[in-house]
């Protein structure tokens, strides 16, 4: 029997040597093409064994000889690592089997660079989870930024693709310092990094408030909440879709797995309002991100905006818990920690999967935008079944698995008459109500992304021919058919067997919080998903499903059993409307149009009618994103003008940087004595 | 076989809704008419339409995918579903726990889904103005219903309808004011749900101003049939689960032979008031412009969170 640990620390080895494989036999790609991501995806079903492994047992700890002398690398697997090592193999399996299949026809010099850096981002992210010291973390956690940056600007020719890039690279690096913040203030002057050394540091409740506010923000801005969420939409649609998919899927999480480690573990005694901040926070991230997701028209951006709410939705979950938590309700505390862990992994399995949709339709047809598509579910039947699965599973619909951790979220909310606080009290349930509001939210978005894609009658491209692409749209190939498959199938499992997780997620907040769920809600068996107690809520997700089949097929065969099947085919009735084309079906826009009606205010509009005797008519509608204007470019403003006045000491002469050495010299001869 | 009268009850109440609910929009639309000084239609109209249209050849547009010929059966196994959870004739059935207050409102999203999806899949102009308006009309709905039903669950600690009426049932009558709010929140988002006036008509071909007829636009025949059969259901089920929170009384317990034509006699008494409560909102307004709809259902939402915040003060 392999230890966890040295099993996870065996895939991570593994996957650094597939890597670096890829380079070896200079100019020829075969190894890269054929081999390479085959065995990442054996690397990762083994490390989801592994983490599923690690959560039933005690933690473990190693000592690495490596680093800087006398700073060696500390490592440790318990509950939490475990679990997000669970997803993070699981998860990047599907995904790699698919990139076997979409990396197919790259160019050779391309497809070893994206090997090597790939393997490399998935061994970084394993190793943020087993780090147990603060500067293992942060050296694994560059070189997660670094790797997934040359990721994403693998089409570095596109101007647009570099400068996403370089704000993905900017944000990161303004989180990695506040992260950095964190564990110094943390550390409290001992001089000794690892976890444990701050675990066991004391610190007054100024200080830690400090280091929470710089952990959430340094891990937030990773995460992509609001408002440091600008660089997501722009740089998860540059990367290619299987990298997208491990961005969106599987790196924000690991910016979750940095603040639950730092909040609970770490900084140990939550705080009430600390987690009211991250319930704020968390309610205008989830509210922005649907509502910008709305506005979309590129498949990839629209996704990586819905990445925005859902970690919002996370968010949601783990506030009320540190509400919870912070007035020592530790069993509502537990449920909410766990209704944010499950959305953490449900949110990874179909986030990955509807990517990895987009990356099948852009492979297929060379589309990104909503409005040129149409009626793909009649060329690409494959690809179009996997992506239902992953819209209703996205738009929080039962029996699917992000119908359960909502469920669970709002269970949580429920708890609220524990709270003594009376205004925090009647708070909680307005933030489900956020949550509620974007739920309904994202199915109109899904509604809109698969009606106008996969739905209809194919659209005339206007915004990209498709010369690039000939030969007529054909479905996906097998290895991604294999990756879709297998991560559609968690949709199911993680929808229909939730009290399996349930029981498994209860050790880690056990292990956290210092109390876990109810004997009430435990004793209850796989069948039945029970948050409490069996008479306040519960829910059977199986059974559920089972009634709705049954029932479904039974009104089926009485309808043929007593009526009859026949059929005529006939051309589209549309209230008798003679002359139909394509182009006058809703595009992504106009079926946002109710949204701008409704919630005007809230992006940054422009919108020109043509006039009536205008001789070539034409609609301009742009809507942006408001943050950048109050946030990021007054930001960005004040920054150039202070460095543009450093920049006036910079002469380009000798003689005038002879002159400041000078000063200086006099001015340290003068104060220092 | 402990289960076995509770399974019986289950039975026989899903099979009842399901065949009662078409007499529901039979009367409902008999009171109409009568209001509008108009000779009334049978009673049994709705069943012969359905008898009707199930006998008909279906007519399928050239290009509709299979999602479009599941749909009708999906929305029939949806609503079919929501009748065997909500306590119609008894509380504490079989199924009862499987799915609460809140997969009951995904229930209904589930359905909304596919009918939408549905409705864009033959890809003429009036599908998807219908598929985005419902969506519409949904998003503003769902989380109003939601809160309204968290309102209940807050005042008895669960989110089990049968706990909820059971709670609700045997209080000493008083008149909660948090549950008045969520009375007339429920109204709202009920006429909104199941497309009655104010928010959509029913009974309307006007290209421009239908919601749910603008989705069904291309459905024929037996799927046709279903689909209306779904409705009626639903506004079956929504009238039901009001009576379930608001008025809980005569709600047999499962297994109780006894009370079962008392819970029949109550059922039959609330229904023919509620719809005919229905007929006379519906001729005294006039259907609002589209979007008014936000406002409308804005106003629900925030009646809804009122009394669930009312709730809160009067605790403490």
């Amino acid at each position: 029997m392999v230890s966890p640990l040295a099993g996870a620390l065996a895939v991570i080895v593994g996957w650094m040597t597939i890597g670096l494989a890829a380079l070896v036999p200079a100019g020829n790609a075969f190894f890269a093409r054929r081999l390479a991501f085959p065995l990442g995806t054996f690397a990762g079903l083994a490390l989801a064994v592994f983490g599923l492994q690690a959560l039933w047992m005690p933690a473990q700890q190693l000592i690495l000889p490596l680093g800087l002398p006398d700073l060696p690398f500390h490592l440790r697997v318990d509950g939490l690592s475990g679990f997000f090592l669970l997803l993070l193999g699981a998860v990047s399996a599907g995904i790699t089997i698919y990139a076997t299949g979409y990396f197919r026809e790259e160019t050779a010099d391309r497809i070893t660079l994206i090997t090597l850096l790939y393997h490399f981002f998935l061994a970084s992210m394993a190793l943020v989870v087993l780090a147990d010291d603060a500067y293992l973390f942060m050296v694994a956690w560059e070189t997660m930024a670094l790797s997934s940056y040359f990721l994403v600007t693998t089409d570095h020719k596109i101007p647009a693709i570099r400068s996403a890039g370089f704000l993905y690279l900017l944000v990161a690096h303004l989180g990695a310092i506040a992260i950095l913040l964190c564990f110094g203030v943390m550390h409290g002057g001992s001089g000794d990094y690892t976890f444990a050394a701050l675990r066991a540091a004391d610190l007054t409740p100024a200080w830690a408030t400090v280091a929470f506010l710089l952990a959430f923000f340094g891990f937030g801005a990773k995460a992509g909440m609001i408002p440091l969420h600008a660089w997501l939409p722009e740089a998860h649609p540059a990367a290619p879709s299987p990298v997208s998919a491990l961005m969106s899927g599987i790196m924000l999480k690991t910016a979750i797995y940095g603040m639950v480690r730092v909040i609970y573990d770490l900084l140990g005694s939550v705080r009430w309002e600390w987690g009211i901040v991250v319930l704020v926070i968390g309610a205008a991230t989830t509210l922005f991100g649907v509502l910008y997701a709305l506005m979309q028209h590129d498949l990839k951006r629209l996704l990586a905006y819905h990445s925005v709410e859902n970690i919002g939705i996370i968010l949601l979950g783990l506030g009320m818990s540190m509400v919870f938590v912070g007035f020592g309700q530790t069993a509502a505390g537990a449920l909410g920690l766990i209704a944010a862990l499950y959305h953490t992994l449900n949110h990874a399995v179909f986030k990955a999967l509807l990517f990895l949709g987009a990356g099948s339709i852009l492979h297929a047809t060379g589309l990104r935008n909503l409005n040129d598509m149409g009626g793909l579910i009649r060329k690409m039947p494959v690809t179009a079944f996997y992506f239902l699965i992953g819209a209703l599973a996205i738009s929080a619909l039962p029996p699917l698995n992000g119908f359960v951790s909502e469920w669970l979220t709002f269970q949580t909310a429920l708890q609220a008459p524990l709270l003594d606080h009376g205004v925090v009290r009647s708070l909680l349930p307005l933030f489900a109500a956020t949550l509620a509001l974007a739920g309904a939210l994202t199915a109109m978005c899904f509604v809109k992304v698969y009606g106008i894609a996969f739905l209809g009658q194919a659209r005339e491209p206007e915004h990209a021919p498709r010369a690039a692409h000939a030969g007529p749209t054909h479905d996906c190939g097998a290895a991604e058919r294999i990756g879709m498959a297998w991560l559609a199938a968690g949709c199911f499992v993680l929808g229909l067997f939730p009290a399996s997780f349930l029981l498994m997620l209860n050790r880690i907040s056990t292990a956290l919080i210092g109390g876990g769920l109810p004997d009430s809600a435990l004793e209850s068996n796989w069948l039945w998903l029970v948050p409490t107690h069996a008479a306040k809520a519960s829910y059977s997700p199986l059974i559920f499903l089972a009634v709705i089949v049954a029932v479904t097929l039974l009104a089926f065969f009485l309808v043929r059993r007593f009526y009859h099947g026949r059929v005529r085919v006939a051309p589209p009735w549309d209230c008798g409307f003679p002359a139909q084309t394509p182009r006058m079906q809703d595009t992504a826009d106009a079926f946002g149009q109710p949204i701008r009606h409704v919630f005007g205010p809230l992006y940054r509009m422009r919108r020109e009618l043509p006039g009536p005797d205008d001789p070539k008519p034409r609609f301009v509608l742009q809507v942006e994103d408001r943050h950048w204007y109050w946030l990021y470019l007054p930001v960005a403003r004040v920054t150039n003008l202070i460095s543009a006045k450093i920049g006036l000491l910079q002469q380009g002469r000798i003689s005038t940087y002879l002159l400041y050495s000078f000063c200086t010299l006099i001015a340290l001869l003068i104060l220092v004595r | 076989m402990e289960h076995a009268p509770g399974i019986a009850f289950q039975i026989l109440q899903s099979v009842f809704v399901v065949l009662a609910a078409p007499l529901l929009m039979g009367w409902v639309n008999q009171c109409r008419a009568w209001l509008q000084n108009r000779a009334a239609p049978s009673l049994l109209l709705p069943y012969y339409t359905l008898a009707k249209l199930l006998q008909k050849d279906a007519v399928i547009a050239r290009d509709a995918s299979p999602l479009f010929r599941v749909t009708p059966y999906v929305l029939f196994g949806c609503m079919w579903l929501a009748a065997g959870i909500v306590p119609v004739l008894a509380t504490d059935l079989p199924f009862a726990p499987a799915a609460d207050v809140i997969a009951l409102v995904g229930v209904f999203a589930l359905a909304r889904v596919f009918s939408a999806l549905a409705a864009m899949d033959i890809g003429t102009s009036f599908g998807g103005l219908g598929a985005r308006r419902e969506m519409l009309i949904g998003f503003l709905a769902e989380p109003a219903m939601l809160m309204t039903m968290f309102t209940a669950a807050f005042i008895s600690g669960s989110t089990q309808l049968t706990t909820i009426v059971e709670t609700l049932a045997h209080r000493e009558f008083a008149i909660y004011p948090s549950l008045a709010f969520a009375a007339v929140a429920f109204l709202m988002v009920l006429l909104a749900e199941n497309a009655r006036i104010p928010i959509d008509n029913p009974t309307t071909h006007l290209e421009l101003t239908m919601i749910h007829e603008a989705m069904i636009l291309e459905y024929s025949a037996r799927h046709l049939a279903l689909i209306e059969w779904a409705v009626s259901i639903k506004l079956f089920a929504y009238m039901t689960i009001g009576f379930a929170l608001f008025v809980p009384w005569g709600i047999a317990e499962a297994g109780h032979w006894g009370a079962l034509p008392l819970a029949f006699a109550s059922l039959a008494l609330k229904l023919a008031f509620a719809g005919a409560g229905l007929a006379v909102l519906e001729a005294m307004l006039a259907k609002v412009r589209l979007f008014l709809a936000p406002e409308f259902l804005s106003t629900a939402f925030l009646l809804a969170v009122l009394g669930m915040l009312i709730h809160f003060l009067m605790q403490s």
